[in-house]
C-alpha cells in the first residue's frame, strides 16, 4: 500500500462518521433540552418548517412533549456506541475463528465451517430478537445479539482469505524458517488481511446501527423512554397521521448513518485497491 | 466478377494497425491472407464483418462488397448482410458455440431470420446441412449441447452454420489453428469441398503457408499492416517477389526439401519492415 | 447420480436442523426468566404453578426436556403454544401460506427488477440508463428491507395515502377461503376483487423485501452479462446478423444467469429472514409476525417451532437455488 487513493465515497463516509462523532460527544451541549424531559403542554409541537413553529422545539416535540432534536442527538450516542463496540467484538470473534479455520484446515476447519452453516440457517433478525428477549432489554443485550449473529460474516471472508494467503510464498518461507503458527498468523497473515478487515468493519458498523434500530423498534433495546432512533420510529409510527416527522426524522438519521458507513466501506476498499496498484 | 474490393484501408486503434490495405476477391475464389501474429490480418477480417473493437477508427479507404460500400451502410442493412451474404468460420470452435443452447437452434436461427423459413423447414434444412458436413448420427447431434461434441465436430457444425444461407463470402479466420493436425486436414478438405460445390468466395486468414498451398487460389502476404505481395498461389510459391515472402517460404517445412534447409525469417528483415512502417506513419 | 446427490443433500440437512434445534432450545432455557409467570394471574397458588410447570414439562432438567421434545417433534408433535393455547404445528401451518405467498411475490419482483436493470445497463452501456441502474442498486443495497418498509409506509401510506399499509386483505370483502393460499385460491376461483385487494396489500411489503435482492441481482448479473458479451459465441451471434437486443436477451442472458444464481443464493435466504420484521411492520398475518409475538410473549414451544420452520425454509431455499443452477447449466445438468 504505497499511496492512498481518496475518492468521493470515502470522503462522504468520513464526513458522516465525523458528524456522528461530533453529535455524540457534544450532545449535552448541543441539545437544547433534556431528552427525557416531558412537557405535556407542548406535545406535538411542530418543527421549524411548519407555519405554527414557535421557536422552542427546533425539530418539534413528541407525544409527551419531549424535544425531538435533543432525542436524535442522544440517539446518536447509542447508535455509535453499539456500532463501534459490536462491530469490534464481532470482528474479533469472527476473525479469530476464520484465521484458525483457514490456517489449520482439517478438523478445525470442518468444525468451524459446520458451525457457520448452522448459524446461517437462523433468520438473523429472529435470532437477535430471540436473544434480546431472552437476555432482557439493554445496551449490552443489543451488542451481544449483534456479535452472536454477525461473527459469521467476518469468519467466512477471513477464512477464505487466509486459505488464499496460506498458499503464497511468504507463508511457506515463514514455515520453513520455523515460525510457530500463531506467530505466522499474527505477524504475517494478519497484516496482509488488515485492509480487508477495515472494510468489513465499517460495513459491520452500518449493519449494527440497523440491528440496534430494529431491536429498539421492537422494544428490546435500551430501557423504554431512553432516546434511540429505532424507539423514536416505533413511537412516531403510532402518531404518523398527526405528525409524520416524528417517524421521518429518526428514519432519516438511520438512512444517512447507514449510507455513510457503507460509503466508508466501499470508499476504503476502492482507496486501498488503488493504493496497492499504484 | 469482384465480390470484395478493399481499397487502401487505414485503421487506427490508438495506434496505426492497417496502413493502406488493398485486396480484391473474385467470385468463387479462395483468397489466402498470410501473415504472422500482429501483422493485422485478423483486423482485415474484422473490418469486413464490422466487428471492430471500441476505439477502432477507419481513417481512410473503403470496403466494397457486392456493389455496396460497407463502411457507409446503415446498421440494419449490415445485419441483413451478415449471416446471409457474409459469414464467418471462427478460429476457436471450443468457444464459438453458445454453451447453454442445443446445436439445432444454433443452426435454425439464421435460417429462420434470413431465409424466413418456418420452424419445421429450418429443422429439416439443419439436418441436411449437418449431412453436408459429413456428420453421422445427425438426430443425436442436433439434440446435443456443444460441450458434448469434440472440437472437430464443433468446427463442422460451425462450418454448416457458415454455409447455411448460401453466402457470397465467408471469412475463415484461422479455422484450423485450434485443431489437432489430423482433424485439420479433414476440416480443410471439407471447406474446399463445400466451397467448390457452392462457388462461394472465401477470405482465408492464416499464418500457415502450408495450409494456403492446400486450399487457396490467390494469396496476399501481409506485414505491419501492409500488403507486401499479392499473386496467384502457383506463382507466389514458384516465384516469390518480396524478400519477406521468400524468407517466409524458406521458413516453411516442405516434403520435397531436407529439414536442414529450414531458415527462420531473418530478424534484420523484420526490423526493416517495421522501420518502413514507421516511416510510412510519419509521412501521413 | 443426480438422485444420489439430492439424497445426500437431504441427509446433511438433518445435523444442521438438529444443531439449530439444540441451540434454540438451550438458549431459551439457560437464561433467567420464567415463561409460566406470564400465564398465571397474580396471587395464584403454588400448587397451580407447579401443575402448569408439569403440564409444559418445565420441571424436568433441560436435557430431558430436549430429548422428549425432540422425540415428539420427530413424530410431528411440536407441542402446544403457551400464549395462544393451540397446537404449534397447526398454528404454523395456518400462517405459513401467507408468508410463502409474500416471499414468492417478493422474489418475482426482485427477479424482474434485477434482470431489467442489468439488461438496461448493458444495453445502454456508458449512457445514462447505466448510471441510473448503478445508482439504484447502490441505494437499494445499502438500505435494508426494514427501512424500505418504513419508507414506503411513510411515503405511500401516509404522505400520499394511496396504498393500504396493514393486513393481508380488505376485511370488508366477502371471501371464505378453504385454504390459506389466498392468492392461488382467489385466482382459481376467479375472485378478482379479492385478488386485487391481496396484491395492493402485499405489494409494498414485497417490494421492501425485494429491493435489496433486486439490487444484488442487478449488480451480479450486469457483471456476468458484460463478461458474456466478450465471449466468442456472442461474436458469432453478431456475425449471424442478430440485433443487439436479441443477442443480450437470448444469447448472453441464459449464460449470465448461471453465475448470478450461484452468487445471489444467500441473498434469497436473507429475503425469507426479512419477512420477520416486514410482516410485523405491515401487520401481515404470516409466520414472521407470529414469531415476534411469540418472542414478546416468551412462548417457548411456539418460538422453537417457528425457528425450526425458518431453518427448514432456509435449507429448502438453498436446495431450490442449487436446483435452478443445475437446471440452467447444461454442463452440470447431465452429470
Amino acid at each position: 500500500m504505497n499511496r492512498f487513493a481518496w475518492n468521493k465515497q470515502l470522503i462522504f463516509g468520513l464526513l458522516v462518521l465525523g458528524l456522528m462523532l461530533l453529535a455524540a460527544i457534544a450532545a449535552p451541549w448541543l441539545a437544547r433540552h433534556d431528552p427525557l424531559e416531558q412537557d405535556l403542554m407542548s406535545s406535538f409541537a411542530p418543527p421549524f418548517w411548519h407555519r405554527d413553529f414557535d421557536g422552542n422545539f427546533l425539530f418539534g416535540a413528541d407525544s409527551l412533549g419531549r424535544d425531538i432534536g435533543s432525542r436524535l442527538l442522544h440517539g446518536t450516542r447509542v447508535a455509535l456506541i453499539v456500532a463501534f463496540v459490536a462491530a469490534l467484538l464481532a470482528g474479533l470473534l469472527g476473525t479469530a475463528l476464520g484465521l484458525a479455520a483457514g490456517y489449520f484446515g482439517g478438523k478445525v476447519d470442518a468444525l468451524i465451517s459446520r458451525l457457520v452453516e448452522i448459524w446461517m440457517s437462523f433468520p438473523p433478525v429472529l435470532l437477535s430478537i430471540v436473544l434480546a428477549a431472552v437476555i432482557g432489554p439493554g445496551l449490552l443485550t443489543v451488542i451481544v445479539a449483534i456479535v452472536v449473529i454477525d461473527w459469521t460474516r467476518f469468519c467466512r471472508i477471513v477464512r477464505a482469505e487466509t486459505l488464499a494467503q496460506r498458499e503464497l510464498d511468504y507463508v511457506t518461507s515463514a514455515v520453513t524458517i520455523g515460525l510457530k503458527p500463531w506467530q505466522i498468523l499474527w505477524s504475517e497473515i494478519l497484516p496482509n488481511i488488515a485492509p480487508l478487515l477495515l472494510v468489513l468493519f465499517s460495513m459491520e458498523m452500518g449493519i449494527a446501527i440497523v440491528v440496534e434500530a430494529i431491536l429498539s423498534f421492537v422494544g428490546l433495546s435500551v430501557a423504554s423512554g431512553a432516546a434511540t432512533w429505532g424507539g423514536m420510529i416505533s413511537e412516531g409510527r403510532l402518531y404518523v397521521n398527526q405528525a409524520w416527522w416524528l417517524m421521518a426524522l429518526p428514519m432519516l438519521c438511520i438512512i444517512v448513518a447507514v449510507l455513510g458507513m457503507n460509503a466508508l466501506g466501499d470508499g476504503l476498499k476502492r482507496a486501498l485497491d488503488r493504493g496497492e496498484k499504484s | 466478377m469482384t465480390i470484395l474490393d478493399i481499397k487502401s484501408l487505414y485503421l487506427d486503434i490508438r495506434q496505426p494497425i492497417l496502413r493502406g490495405v488493398s485486396l480484391q476477391i473474385k467470385e468463387g475464389e479462395v483468397h489466402g491472407l498470410v501473415g504472422e501474429s500482429g501483422a493485422g490480418k485478423t483486423m482485415v477480417g474484422k473490418c469486413v464483418l464490422g466487428l471492430l473493437p471500441e476505439h477502432a477508427k477507419v481513417t481512410h479507404g473503403y470496403i466494397n462488397f457486392d456493389g455496396r460500400e460497407l463502411l457507409k451502410i446503415h446498421a440494419a442493412e449490415w445485419r441483413d448482410l451478415l449471416g446471409r451474404d457474409i459469414t464467418l468460420i471462427p478460429q476457436n470452435p471450443m468457444t464459438a458455440l453458445n454453451p447453454v443452447k442445443r446445436i439445432e437452434p444454433q443452426i435454425t436461427d439464421v435460417l429462420q431470420l434470413h431465409l424466413g423459413m418456418t420452424a419445421t423447414a429450418a429443422k429439416r434444412r439443419a439436418a441436411e446441412l449437418l449431412n453436408d458436413v459429413h456428420i453421422r448420427e445427425i438426430d443425436r447431434v442436433l439434440k446435443q449441447f456443444p460441450h458434448e461434441l469434440s472440437g472437430g465436430m464443433r468446427q463442422r457444425v460451425l462450418i454448416a452454420i457458415a454455409f447455411a444461407c448460401k453466402p457470397k463470402l465467408i471469412i475463415a479466420d484461422e479455422p484450423t489453428t485450434a485443431l489437432d493436425v489430423t482433424v485439420q486436414r479433414q476440416i480443410l478438405r471439407l471447406i474446399k469441398e463445400l466451397q467448390a460445390n457452392s462457388n462461394t468466395a472465401i477470405l482465408f486468414i492464416t499464418h500457415d503457408l502450408g495450409v494456403v498451398a492446400k486450399i487457396c487460389n490467390r494469396v496476399s502476404v501481409i506485414h505491419s499492416g501492409r500488403i507486401l505481395e499479392s499473386n496467384s498461389a502457383a506463382d507466389l510459391f514458384a516465384q516469390p517477389k518480396h524478400p519477406y515472402t521468400q524468407a517466409l517460404l524458406a521458413a516453411t517445412p516442405r516434403f520435397d526439401r531436407p529439414a536442414d534447409a529450414l531458415h527462420p525469417v531473418p530478424a534484420e528483415l523484420i526490423d526493416a519492415l517495421w522501420g518502413e512502417a514507421r516511416v510510412h506513419d510519419a509521412g501521413r | 447420480m443426480l438422485i444420489g446427490y439430492w439424497l445426500r443433500r437431504l441427509f446433511w440437512a438433518i445435523p444442521t436442523l438438529f444443531g439449530v434445534a439444540l441451540i434454540v432450545f438451550v438458549l431459551l432455557r439457560v437464561v433467567p426468566g420464567d415463561p409460566i409467570a406470564m400465564l398465571i394471574p397474580p396471587g395464584a397458588r403454588e400448587a397451580d404453578i407447579a401443575n402448569l410447570r408439569e403440564l409444559y414439562g418445565l420441571d424436568k432438567p433441560i436435557w430431558q426436556q430436549f430429548v422428549s421434545w425432540l422425540g415428539a417433534v420427530a413424530q410431528g408433535n411440536f407441542g402446544n403454544s403457551i400464549s395462544l393455547r393451540e397446537n404449534v404445528l397447526s398454528l404454523v401451518l395456518s400462517r405459513l401460506p401467507a408468508t410463502l405467498e409474500l416471499a414468492f411475490l417478493a422474489v418475482a419482483i426482485a427477479l424482474l427488477l434485477g434482470v431489467l436493470f442489468a439488461v438496461a445497463s448493458v444495453y445502454w452501456r456508458g449512457r445514462w440508463p447505466e448510471a441510473l441502474a448503478d445508482g439504484f442498486s447502490g441505494l437499494a443495497l445499502a438500505i435494508p428491507d426494514f427501512l424500505w418498509g418504513l419508507i414506503f409506509i411513510l411515503l405511500l401510506g401516509v404522505l400520499i395515502p394511496v396504498m393500504p399499509i396493514s393486513g393481508r386483505l380488505d376485511p370488508s370483502l366477502d371471501f371464505n377461503p378453504t385454504t390459506q393460499f389466498f392468492f392461488i385460491e382467489s385466482l382459481l376461483r376467479g375472485e378478482f376483487r379479492v385478488l386485487a385487494s391481496l396484491i395492493s396489500h402485499s405489494v409494498l411489503p414485497a417490494l421492501a423485501l425485494a429491493l435489496p435482492l433486486a439490487a444484488m441481482i442487478a449488480r451480479v448479473l450486469k457483471n456476468s452479462l458484460n463478461e458474456a458479451m466478450n465471449q466468442d459465441y456472442i461474436m458469432l451471434a453478431r456475425v449471424k446478423g442478430f440485433t443487439r437486443r436479441r443477442i443480450i436477451w437470448r444469447e448472453a442472458l441464459p449464460n449470465a444467469l448461471i453465475p448470478t444464481v450461484a452468487l445471489t443464493g444467500v441473498q434469497f435466504t436473507f429475503l425469507i429472514g426479512g419477512t420477520v420484521l416486514i410482516e410485523y411492520i405491515y401487520s401481515y398475518p404470516g409466520i414472521g409476525n407470529m414469531a415476534i409475538g411469540a418472542v414478546i410473549q416468551r412462548d417457548l414451544p411456539l418460538i422453537q417451532g417457528l425457528v425450526l420452520t425458518f431453518a427448514v425454509l432456509f435449507i429448502a431455499i438453498n436446495c431450490l437455488v442449487d436446483a435452478s443452477y443445475h437446471w440452467l447449466n447444461p454442463r452440470v445438468r447431465q452429470r
